[in-house]
């Protein structure tokens, strides 16, 4: 409450009552505006594409070796190495290919809740509780942790972070609510980006040309599209019940799909600017953790906290498959970057490769 | 021997449920009515107040076995068979993964197992009182566990007898209360005395609540403990105190200032120009029509996966041959961007402009994207060298972009506020359009290109990765 606030309760209140309305008459206002944009659903243009009955895609690998819940894994750009971290603030580099461990890492802090490879392959960064981004140049030499180096530290805990489009650079996401930009040789902030009034759970970088802008999702249940250069949203999108644990652009970088704790995901256009469709059923009632698309961006892949992975058909909005095998909450799953697999991390322990 | 009697005895459990809550004295914490997991538990409540109803809910009976009765059970069969009917799960599977998940909650047990989970067969379940519920939010203590296991030790009864892990745990729980383990041993036995004042087949059924209880709060080992939430999660709901000082954290504790920046938004939006859902659907299912030849889960590749088979000749295929693969070729032609990824279309594309004489085009959006890409002590250089080498007056490479971007560009360049990253954003973006509108469509309708994509000439030296960037 700011200082006029407590002096004057009243006058405050009827502020807020007064920004209250107007919130709601914008609301009621784009609803209507929005609404006009709804010719035919997406399902019923998807009509015309065959259904598809069944999948090829069964458990190939099962990486065991953390000791506590994976938390966070990447795939590395050479389409074999995955890169995870655990709830006992260990990184593990993986041969996910012969599931050999190449690297352990043991960080200063527990509940490693994030990490990433850099596009060379050379270079990895991670984070969680102790508020910090820390790279870790992948060396041969037997132990990385001697190269360390931090780059960026928030007020609250890094829940997620990604390389965009170069070493050098690190994008964050924060329990502090802001997403931050970050040079990673000097650990300058090079642009700080405020506007969530939640934890940021989750960001994943346009698959544009220039790459300047990315999307954050955040248990303000809204998922932001951020312009890099200038620090300012540039398009906002809400309709989640709850948190939005996870926010993916497709691959034609024109929508963003979003999973969240009220037990849904959703895909959002970017032209329409609105919701354009959602993948739910009355049976999954827990929440969804990640969501990454295929190739083609016809599938979506949903990790949800019931143990299982959802695989959606995007354009038809119906359940293709779903996948068992994991014995606890599915904490972040991911595509390859050639799209031959898809990598399952768990609070189980184990990290597992589809195809 | 078991024989199943028709009588529903709902009313028997309603009994219970008031005794339990009367006599079991276990703390809870506060409720937060939004947080994630009590959304889910509100869910999963739903259905169990469906599965208890009346007439069409699982049916509870109490079973007569050889020389005793089991009050109010139902069998795993039964509650399969009405998950199937009931709700919109698909198959069998998915019914006994789906009450798996209840049974873990807590909400429904196995009458003599400490692993909760369920069986698709005679196995008696019974459901927990709503008191048990995890959406009270209950966090017993060590003391309570404790005071748990000795009145189990206290009855003796071969249904009540310790597993081994639980006898592990009162063994370590005793010594660390060794001080209070008196009084401890006191409540033990008041409630035991309690117990023993009961119903017989009431006290039955108690007494399996109370331990599928414990069987959720200190799992059997191996098993899931469903009361763990994410450390992110707990952290959102303790308050407000962490990040304190961050512009984030005073945003979210000003509800003036959070609505101001809604209406914004809204606003935002409103302005917005948009598109019918028509056009995008349209334009998301060409999407997948163009690129579903490359979606390995959907098309199978003409080279063996290598994680289906062990085979990695289709990964070796992109490092040693000599040919490019035609799928490759088609690609360059959905779109510049998908040209420009590939390093050897990139490679052709910029052998067409020099022969068009635009050559510079490309070097000069690709040093602006390489720049951006550079540390902060680079940047600067650069910046000045893009400057000499495509935009001043006397460059020897210049580019063919509008005066309000070079204007544009020249006062960034020459700015005092320190080097800035992004100055030739809009400059590299007239130029793009512009290799996109005009020369990529020359190139695609090039003999160049056609002879890549009829065959002819495919053989090259060497094939960079397709998806290794090249810097």
């Amino acid at each position: 409450m700011s200082e006029t606030a407590a002096v004057h309760p009243n006058n405050a209140n009827d502020k807020i009552a007064v920004l209250m309305k107007e919130a709601e008459s914008l609301k009621a206002k784009l609803e209507e505006e929005r609404a006009k944009l709804n010719d035919v659903s997406l399902s019923t243009v998807a009509e015309r594409l065959e259904m598809i009955t069944y999948i090829n895609i069964k458990p190939r690998r099962v990486l065991k070796g953390h000791q506590a819940k994976v938390l966070c894994s990447d795939w590395s750009p050479d389409k074999r190495h995955i890169v995870s971290s655990s709830q006992d603030g260990k990184l593990i580099i993986w041969d996910a290919f012969t599931t050999n461990k190449e690297h352990a890492v043991t960080m200063p802090t527990t509940w490693v809740m994030a990490c990433a490879y850099a596009p060379s392959g050379n270079l990895v960064a991670c984070g969680g509780l102790d508020n910090k981004v820390t790279v870790y140049p992948i060396t041969l030499d037997e132990d990385m942790s001697t190269k360390k180096r931090t780059v960026g530290t928030h007020t609250s805990y890094m829940s997620c972070c990604t390389f965009p489009n170069s070493d050098q650079q690190i994008l964050t996401g924060s329990g502090d609510s802001t997403c931050a930009l970050w040079d990673v040789e000097s650990g300058q902030l090079l642009q700080s980006f405020h506007g969530h009034t939640g934890d940021v759970m989750s960001l994943d970088l346009a698959p544009s040309e220039t790459g300047n802008t990315f999307v954050s999702g955040s248990c303000d249940k809204m998922a932001f599209v951020w312009d890099m250069r200038s620090g300012h949203v540039v398009q906002s999108f809400e309709g989640h019940q709850s948190d939005v644990n996870s926010v993916k652009f497709h691959p034609s970088g024109d929508a963003i799909a979003t999973g969240s704790d009220d037990s849904t995901c959703r895909l959002f256009d970017m032209r329409a600017d609105k919701e354009i469709a959602i993948y739910s059923k009355e049976s999954i009632i827990f929440g969804v953790n990640s969501v990454d698309f295929s190739v083609s961006g016809r599938l979506l892949f949903a990790g949800y906290n019931d143990y299982t992975v959802n695989i959606w058909d995007t354009l038809k909005s119906q359940r293709v498959c779903l996948l068992y095998g994991h014995e606890n909450k599915v904490s972040c799953v991911q595509v390859s970057p050639d799209g031959t697999a898809l990598s399952t991390g768990s609070w189980d322990y184990t990290i597992r490769v589809w195809a | 021997m078991v024989t199943m009697t028709s009588e529903v005895d709902k009313n028997n459990s309603t009994a219970v449920c008031k005794a339990t809550s009367s006599s079991a004295t276990y703390n809870s914490a506060t409720k937060h009515e939004d947080a994630p997991n009590i959304l889910v538990y509100k869910k999963m409540e739903a259905i169990i107040e469906k599965m208890q109803a009346e007439n069409t809910g699982v049916a509870v009976r109490t079973v007569k076995a050889f020389m005793s009765k089991v009050p109010s059970v139902f069998t795993g069969a039964d509650l399969i068979s009405w998950i199937l009917k009931n709700t919109d799960v698909e198959d069998v599977t998915e019914a006994l993964h789906f009450s798996h998940l209840l049974a873990s909650h807590g909400y429904i047990f196995p009458i003599d197992d400490h692993a909760l989970t369920v069986k698709n067969d005679g196995t008696f379940y019974r459901f927990q009182t709503p008191y048990f519920w995890p959406s009270n939010c209950w966090e017993p203590e060590n003391t309570d566990y404790a005071v748990y296991l000795c009145k189990r030790t206290m009855q003796n009864k071969t249904r009540l007898e310790l597993a081994d892990y639980e006898a592990e745990n009162l063994a370590r729980l005793q010594k660390m209360f060794s001080r209070k383990w008196e009084f401890i041993f006191m409540q033990a036995e008041s409630q035991s005395k309690v117990a023993k004042k009961r119903d017989k087949l009431e006290r039955k059924v108690l007494d399996s609540q109370e331990r599928a209880f414990w069987d959720v709060h200190r799992p059997m080992p191996g098993c899931v403990n469903t009361t763990e939430i994410d450390i992110k999660k707990a952290y959102r709901r303790g308050g407000s105190s962490h990040g304190s000082g961050s512009a984030g954290a005073a945003l979210s504790n000003n509800p003036i200032e959070q609505l101001t920046r809604i209406i914004t938004l809204r606003k935002q939006k409103l302005e917005r120009r948009t598109i019918k859902v028509s056009k995008v659907s349209e334009s998301l299912v060409s999407y997948f029509e163009q690129y579903s030849e490359f979606d390995y889960f959907i098309t199978s590749p003409e080279l063996p996966n290598p994680w289906q088979t062990d085979n990695t000749e289709m990964w070796d295929a992109e490092k040693f041959t000599k040919e490019i693969p035609m799928r490759r070729v088609k690609r360059w032609a959905f779109s510049l961007r998908e040209l420009l990824n590939d390093p050897i279309g990139r490679e052709q594309f910029s052998r067409f402009l020099e022969k068009e004489y635009s050559g510079e085009n490309l070097k000069f959006w690709e040093s602006v994207q390489q720049m951006k890409a550079l540390p902060q002590s680079e940047i600067k250089e650069a910046i000045t060298n893009i400057w000499k080498e495509f935009l001043a007056p006397d460059a020897p490479c210049p580019v063919n972009v509008d005066s309000k971007s070079i204007e544009l560009a020249r006062e960034a360049v020459h700015s005092t506020s320190g080097p800035n990253r992004w100055c030739f954003d809009v400059a590299a973006s007239h130029v793009y359009h512009l290799m996109k509108s005009d020369s990529y469509s020359r190139y695609l309708r090039s003999d160049m290109y056609k002879d890549y994509l009829n065959g002819s000439k495919k053989k090259i030296k060497s094939i960079p990765n397709l998806f290794g960037v090249k810097r």
